[in-house]
């Protein structure tokens, strides 16, 4: 076994193979980037609708809790599914890869939103209401004194969470998307070890999030200096 | 007519009341302390007053003018005339003492800035905390919060200054600081609502005092006659047992 | 678009489907327990453990935290028959899975150990107690506080995480689904049960966990 890998390295290792992982690489990126973006964004903007009171927003307010709640308790392989044979008919097509990062949207909003929310309200009440009685509107109080206080809590669960989505967009391969997994499965299938194809894809993968990691418990350490 | 009305007030949170048909006025300049055992509504009290917490009957008037607490633009210009400095977390945390106190009069009154830190400046300078300026509220001790913290109530000019217990938090030797810079505010025009349990300053700067016990204002005097002469037996158990220690 | 939902179809088969949950919540349960089993060790050896032990621990945290486990499973499922050892696609799974609920609970249980502060052992110490009832009393309790919401949040990751052993043909929740869905050509319908099927799962464990947590730990565990 082990000469037969040996054998194949430098063929594995060749130009065009060397192409093909990188591009799968940036891939997974992109889908990871792109859709923990986009899920930032509306996670977002799902949290501060939580922050709100009143009988005005009651209906939107409703519809973010229970988004939230809901796309938290679905794996992302039955996500993807149902992405795919929602998005195919209605706009044929679609790229997979747009496929998959519109499923990595849909969830990481949940997630990020839950993290963001827990973010703003570790803002002290006292804090708030002293933006209130200085005359401060709500968007004042929130670009003002919220948000500059709660960033600090909420970066590293975020980039923790950014780490869990480069793994987790590995089972967009299923969907065809040559990333990272697939890209490993398609070398294996045709003829590399799978120890060798399998195992690369594992130290790019490693690669990628060992970084993002790192750089999450280093902002955790710092936030609890503080 | 007095600066500060206050009719038949009542507050509660959810079911339970915490205020119960409060009757209070302050002439203009005047300082009225509000003392009572802790949970007899004092906090309540200034809340309502500057619009954190609803009334749930009662009236507030501000120089003849009622107080609509259930209207948002009436809510604001109360906001505009009165300034409240609570126990503690005042100041935000992610701005410098001097942005604290410029925050509101740019923001909100529209002020040029430079003409807003000027002012600050002098108020700073009146608290004894100009030179700490560019500090965060997290590199100030306690007593150098609260007194920022007053500077910030008063850069937005306020007729009506609420202060609740802005000592209480604060380490011993702290204490007098903070005092200071109020004693130093009683003799200016503003109208003061304190609440506090230092009883000696109390007695010293107030004109009048309020006993508060259960949501209820028990009595109400001169700093002579609750002190020394009280008629109630809930205000004479109070204070002899707060003047003990 | 007229498309014209038809869950009839698969309504039929929620008899199937919901032992797939069976199945489902037997992968997380097996997983989470054997996970368990390797976190101790591995936070143990963290916490405690000489320079080589930390080590090893922190590799095996690092790699499997680093690592998609769908990947790890491919490499077990394909690379180990090349040296004679073949596995069945559930052994796999529930192999790769466990290593990964491994890597994942040390973490969680080696912050519990070190939420204990030298301070309440001194105490303990102090007052007599011996070094079993010190661990009994005073840490145990401890740590089970700290450590009960992310250990049942990281029971629902596994609930949610087990669908992948689908990809392997294990017929537990998304298994059958995917078997379903290539007979009655209903996808749609199908996952969209399914995933109500595991919203209404996944409420249920994390209720049963917070109502476990409020009488043996007295933590106050948020079902949302
Ligand atoms: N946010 C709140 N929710 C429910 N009850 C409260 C709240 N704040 C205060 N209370 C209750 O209201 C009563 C009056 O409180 P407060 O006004 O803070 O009293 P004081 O300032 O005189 O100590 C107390 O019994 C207290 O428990
Ligand atoms: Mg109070």
């Amino acid at each position: 076994m082990l000469e037969q890998i040996a054998e194949q390295i430098p063929l594995f290792f060749g130009y065009h193979n060397v192409i093909f992982i990188l591009q799968a690489a940036g891939r997974t990126l992109g889908m990871t980037f792109a859709g923990c973006s986009v899920g930032f964004a509306f996670g977002f903007l799902i949290a501060v609708l939580r922050q709100t009171t009143g009988p005005v927003l009651f209906l939107p307010r409703l519809l973010g809790i229970a988004y939230v709640e809901i796309f938290r308790r679905i794996p992302f392989l039955v996500i993807l599914f149902i992405v795919l044979f929602v998005i195919e008919p209605l706009m044929p097509g679609t790229s997979l890869f747009g496929i998959a990062t519109v499923s990595v949207c849909l969830l990481s909003t949940a997630f990020l939103s839950e993290i963001i929310r827990s973010g703003l309200e570790s803002v002290p009440m006292q804090q708030i209401e002293g933006a209130k009685v200085l005359n401060l509107n709500g968007l004042q109080t929130l670009f003002m004194v919220i948000l500059p206080q709660s960033w600090k809590v909420i970066l590293p669960p975020a980039a923790a969470f950014v780490v869990m989505f480069i793994k987790d967009t590995s089972l967009a391969s299923q969907l065809g998307v040559i990333e990272m997994t697939f890209a490993g499965e398609m070398l294996v299938n045709r003829g590399f070890s799978p120890v060798l194809g399998f195992g690369v894809v594992l130290v790019c993968y490693f690669a990628m999030s060992y970084p993002l990691s790192r750089l999450a418990i280093r902002l955790e350490k710092r936030l609890e200096a503080s | 007519m007095k600066h500060l009305e206050i009719r038949g007030l009542s507050s509660a949170y959810g079911s339970v009341r915490v205020l119960r048909d409060v009757s209070l006025d302050a002439g203009k300049g005047e300082v009225v302390s509000l003392i009572g055992p802790s949970g007899s509504g004092k906090s309540t009290l200034l809340r309502v007053l500057i619009g954190l917490t609803p009334p749930t009957a009662g009236e507030v008037s501000i120089a003849g003018e009622k107080v609509n607490y259930r209207n948002r633009r009436s809510v604001k210009a109360v906001r505009d005339r009165m300034s409240i400095v609570f126990q503690q977390y005042n100041l935000f945390q992610n701005m410098t003492v001097l942005r604290n106190v410029t925050v509101a009069p740019i923001k909100i009154k529209k002020r040029p800035r430079a003409e807003a830190e000027e002012d600050a400046m002098s108020l700073l300078e009146r608290v004894g905390m100009a030179e700490r300026k560019d500090a965060y509220p997290d590199e100030l001790s306690g007593g150098q919060q609260q007194r920022v913290a007053i500077a910030r109530a008063l850069a937005t000019n306020p007729e009506i200054l609420l202060l609740d217990e802005v000592t209480s938090a604060l380490d011993p030797e702290r204490v007098n600081e903070v005092l200071d810079t109020i004693r130093a505010l009683t003799s200016e025009g503003i109208t003061m609502l304190i609440v506090s349990h230092e009883m000696a300053f109390v007695r010293e700067v107030s004109t009048r005092i309020a006993m508060m016990d259960e949501g209820r204002i028990v009595e109400c005097g001169s700093p002579a006659r609750i002190f020394d002469s009280p008629t109630k037996a809930r205000t004479r158990d109070f204070v002899s047992k707060i003047l003990k220690h | 678009m007229d498309y014209t939902f038809q869950f009839s179809v698969v309504f039929r088969e929620l008899p199937y489907l919901l032992g797939g949950a069976l199945v489902t919540l037997q992968i997380a349960f097996v997983t989470f327990w054997c996970g368990a089993f390797i976190g101790v060790f591995g936070a143990v050896a963290k916490v405690y453990g000489g320079r080589f032990s930390r080590r090893v621990a922190s590799s095996y945290v690092t790699f499997f935290t680093n690592t998609p486990a769908l990947v790890q499973i491919f490499l077990l499922y394909y690379a180990l028959p090349d040296a004679g050892i073949l596995l069945s696609s559930m052994t796999a799974v529930l192999i790769g899975l466990t290593l990964n609920a491994g890597a994942y609970l040390t973490e969680i249980l080696r912050a519990g150990v070190i939420s204990v502060r030298r301070s309440e052992i001194d105490a303990a110490t102090a007052l007599g107690m011996s070094l079993l009832q010190i661990v009994v009393n005073v840490m145990l309790p401890h740590i089970a506080r700290t450590i009960y919401a992310p250990l049942s949040n990281f029971f629902i990751w596994l609930v949610l995480g087990s669908s992948m052993a689908a990809l392997f043909g294990v017929e537990e929740l998304t298994g059958r689904a995917i078997n379903i869905s290539t007979a009655n050509l209903r996808t749609i319908e199908t996952f969209m049960v399914v995933a109500v099927i595991y919203v209404v799962l996944t409420v249920l464990a994390s209720a049963s966990l917070a109502l476990v947590g409020r009488v043996a730990f007295r933590v106050r565990a948020k079902v949302f």
